[in-house]
């Protein structure tokens, strides 16, 4: 114990500089925590990782570890050096599903605290990179009680495995002005909708939705999650003109034009000579900058909505894809409303599960089967939002093209009578 | 072992609302504008004039309760109990009076907590799990970002790039990290070792061969046992095959390299999302405190900050000036590595005169 620890020479080197160390912290839990058991976690955790920094390799190992009733959220850690570090050899990590927009108070942290050191390393991250609160480093049986702890005061397990993972959500309309949507009650909607997906694996892989109030996407939603919520708005954008004249008063013209006017993607905007701002905003694409730049004077507007995109992930296994346009607008207000983003979100997850391949992100079958299959075998008529450009290779049977054009020139007549 | 277990309470995501602060909830939605008093401080000013301070703070992410604590206590004292955390592992407090900003900074800055990462800063490094916790990785996180961290500190507490920068670590090329400004990520130069007798018990070798992106992967014969061999002449060193059959073991001591990619950029201001393309590979994996990586960033973060216009991210920029003169202004070398030739990679290619001389 305390007058055996592991020599640490390069993990001590880690304790320099100014920014607040982790290798600190896990010495506080090896010498000042009054529980023998965490000085020995804590110590050989730390005997572990000077290993790992000395041989440039690391030491775990998964394997299958869960909670009664569940296949999921927990990540399994085996030592393979168990017997040179025999009191951290099993060092599993619980996913637990924040709140939404991760809100917390301190009695809660406290709480929660109070519960991990009792079954836990002590070791905790808020959050991990797929949002989860991460309880890193417990035993295979003390994975079970702190579970049914703090399982009885409110707390869920997240994804780990081929599942629906736990979700994301900005801020948003708690504290930013740029909201568009109800962030906390989209994520909630969908990811308590598919409990079932989360604790019990049964997918092809991984399923994340990400829910980001405004195009400025502070979750990364388009680029990592496979079902991205963009908040948008498809009337005007506001502009009070009075702040307008003020900022240009403030900054200057040139800085206006050079930083606001000149950056517009469309060239939607355009300075007046009494300093107030014309808006295109046919044109506007609600890329967000200028708000960014201007926040008094520029806002969004008020018929708000979401756009919704499939398919974003990271490189394996057929390269980086961004998510696609699949619903360029929907309202996000009533309770239908939701229903309807409740219904796509199943459609979506049924039809990859019966169509992805093993270890096949949504994305990737998209991009194996084609969008438009994926359209049809969920039910949403194409749109032109969906494309950069329409089609280049000539290469293609278009023997339906009467019925098609029909389809769209019918589907305008609905749209116009209806509005 | 006959044992009763209490089924679980599957109650999923929780409800924020109820953790949320007073000012946040009754303005749910109805927010006006918001300024930077100063690096760290968020002022939210609602349309009916209540305004919430923000205090945000970089961490060390990898908490122990000790510290976990201490910002409960800063929370209790010094704020109104209720905080947050960002994507970036900093966490927020939030007070509507500003009377109480000012002595919650000093209580943070005390307990050695860093206050800043707000506008245009370099952020918190968001980062993997690294050797303290993952199965497959090929460098620590925790222990990069330390080290890098300590060297931005000054970036992170003021606001003096031209916009922000988000860098993450990941510590194998699935890339936990994410997309970054400016991504550091381990990088495999050598095809996998394979422990010939240990595979057929181990692996799913049909799964194995289908998880290799290049098909170098085939059921083999070897010593007598069913194992599986790697066509090293086609094999890109992805390391996909490592999660699934450990005893093709990737990770290397002196050939698991790191690289840096820049122009990772998710948000649609101004330009459409991006992707990060890679500027820097075969930079020694070198613990514990990887001084090759943290020049090559502060490099580029040099380069970024003197050249570039406001409101400009990394990719703007680059945009703007082109790519010969970002290698030009940071000294990287430009080499066939980096000319993409994955699927979809001729669209990365210059088919035009434009050419700036």
């Amino acid at each position: 114990m305390a007058d055996q620890h592991h020599d640490t020479p390069m993990l001590d080197e880690l304790e320099n500089g100014p920014w607040p160390s982790f290798i600190s912290g896990i010495k506080r839990l090896r010498d000042k925590h009054d529980d023998t058991r965490i000085n020995g976690m804590a110590n050989d955790l730390l005997g572990q990782l000077e290993h790992s920094y000395e041989t440039r390799k690391g030491y775990w190992k998964g394997g299958t570890v869960s909670v009664f009733g569940y296949g999921s959220g927990i990540i399994p850690r085996f030592s393979e050096v168990g017997s040179s570090f025999p009191e951290s050899k099993e060092f599993h990590t619980l996913r637990v599903q924040p709140p939404a927009g991760n809100y917390y108070t301190t009695d809660m942290l406290r709480q929660l605290g109070d519960s991990w050191e009792k079954w836990g390393s002590g070791l905790v991250t808020f959050h991990g990179q797929t949002g989860n609160i991460m309880f890193i480093g417990t035993s295979t049986e003390n994975t079970q009680h702190f579970f049914d702890e703090i399982n009885e005061y409110g707390w869920d397990l997240g994804g780990a495995g081929p599942c629906v993972r736990t979700g994301m959500s900005c801020v948003g309309a708690a504290r930013c002005e740029m909201s568009g949507l109800d962030e906390m009650k989209i994520h909630r909607t969908l990811l308590n909708n598919f409990t079932d997906d989360v604790h019990r694996p049964a997918l092809p892989y991984k399923f994340k939705f990400k829910v980001s109030g405004c195009g400025n996407d502070c979750m990364n939603s388009i680029e990592r999650s496979d079902f991205a919520i963009i908040g948008t708005w498809r009337d005007d954008m506001k502009v009070d003109q009075e702040e307008v004249k003020k900022f240009v008063a403030r900054k200057g013209r040139e800085y206006v034009i050079d930083n606001v006017i000149t950056r517009c993607p469309t060239k939607a905007l355009s300075l007046k000579d009494d300093d107030t701002m014309d808006v295109d905003n046919r044109n506007c694409v609600r890329c967000m900058h200028c708000m960014n730049v201007m926040v008094k004077a520029l806002s969004p507007g008020d018929d708000q909505g979401a756009t919704i995109l499939i398919g974003g992930k990271r490189t394996l296994k057929i390269g980086d894809l961004m998510g696609t346009v699949v619903v360029p607008f929907m309202k996000l207000e009533t309770e239908e409303d939701y229903e309807k983003l409740t219904e796509m979100a199943e459609e979506t997850i049924d039809f990859w599960a019966e169509n992805g391949l093993e270890h096949e992100r949504c994305g990737e079958m998209v991009e194996r089967i084609g969008l438009v299959n994926f359209l049809e075998g969920v039910g949403i008529e194409v749109d032109p939002n969906m494309v950069n450009d329409p089609r280049q290779s000539s290469y293609v049977r278009m023997d339906g093209w009467d019925e098609e054009a029909e389809k769209w020139f019918n589907r305008k007549a609905e749209e116009k009578a209806a509005s | 072992m006959a044992q009763d277990h209490r089924p679980p309470i599957e109650s999923g995501c929780p409800d924020g609302f109820q953790y949320m602060h007073p000012v946040m909830r009754k303005n749910y939605g109805d927010w006006d504008y918001h300024e930077h008093p100063r690096p760290g401080v968020l002022l939210h000013v609602a349309k009916n004039g209540d305004q919430i301070w923000t205090v945000r703070a970089g961490t060390q992410r990898i908490l122990d309760v000790f510290t976990l604590r201490t910002l409960c206590d800063i929370g209790d004292k010094f704020a109104d109990g209720y905080v947050r955390f960002t994507i970036r592992s900093n966490i927020e407090y939030m007070v509507a009076d500003e009377a109480k900003v000012q002595p919650m900074i000093d209580a943070l800055e005390a307990e050695g907590f860093v206050v800043g990462g707000t506008k245009n800063s370099v952020a918190m490094i968001s980062h993997t799990q690294g050797w303290l916790h993952c199965d497959i990785p090929g460098t620590d996180a925790s222990g990069v970002v330390k080290a890098m961290m300590d060297e931005l500190i000054d970036e992170f507490k003021e606001n003096n790039m031209p916009n922000r920068v988000h860098i993450t670590t990941s510590c194998c090329q699935i890339n936990c990290g994410g997309q970054g400004d400016i991504a550091i990520n381990v990088q495999h130069t050598k095809p996998p070792k394979i422990n010939h007798d240990l595979v057929s018990n181990v692996c799913e070798r049909p799964s194995v061969v289908a998880r290799c992106p290049v098909a170098a992967i085939r059921p083999a014969l070897v010593n007598g046992k069913p194992s599986l061999e790697v066509d090293e002449k086609k094999c890109i060193c992805c390391g996909a095959c490592f999660p699934p059959c450990p005893p093709m073991q990737i990770n290397d001591a002196e050939h698991s390299k790191l690289a840096v990619w820049v122009g990772g950029n998710h948000s649609n201001a101004r330009g459409k999302p991006t992707f990060q393309k890679l500027v820097a590979a075969g930079i020694p994996n070198n613990p514990p405190r990887w001084p090759e990586a943290t020049a090559i960033v502060k490099r580029i973060l040099r380069a970024y900050k003197e050249d570039a216009r406001d409101w400009e991210r990394i990719n703007d920029w680059v945009e703007r000036v082109g790519w010969p003169r970002f290698f030009e202004l940071t000294g990287l070398p430009f080499t066939k590595f980096h000319i993409d030739n994955w699927r979809g990679a001729r669209r990365s290619l210059n088919s035009s005169t434009h050419i700036r001389f």
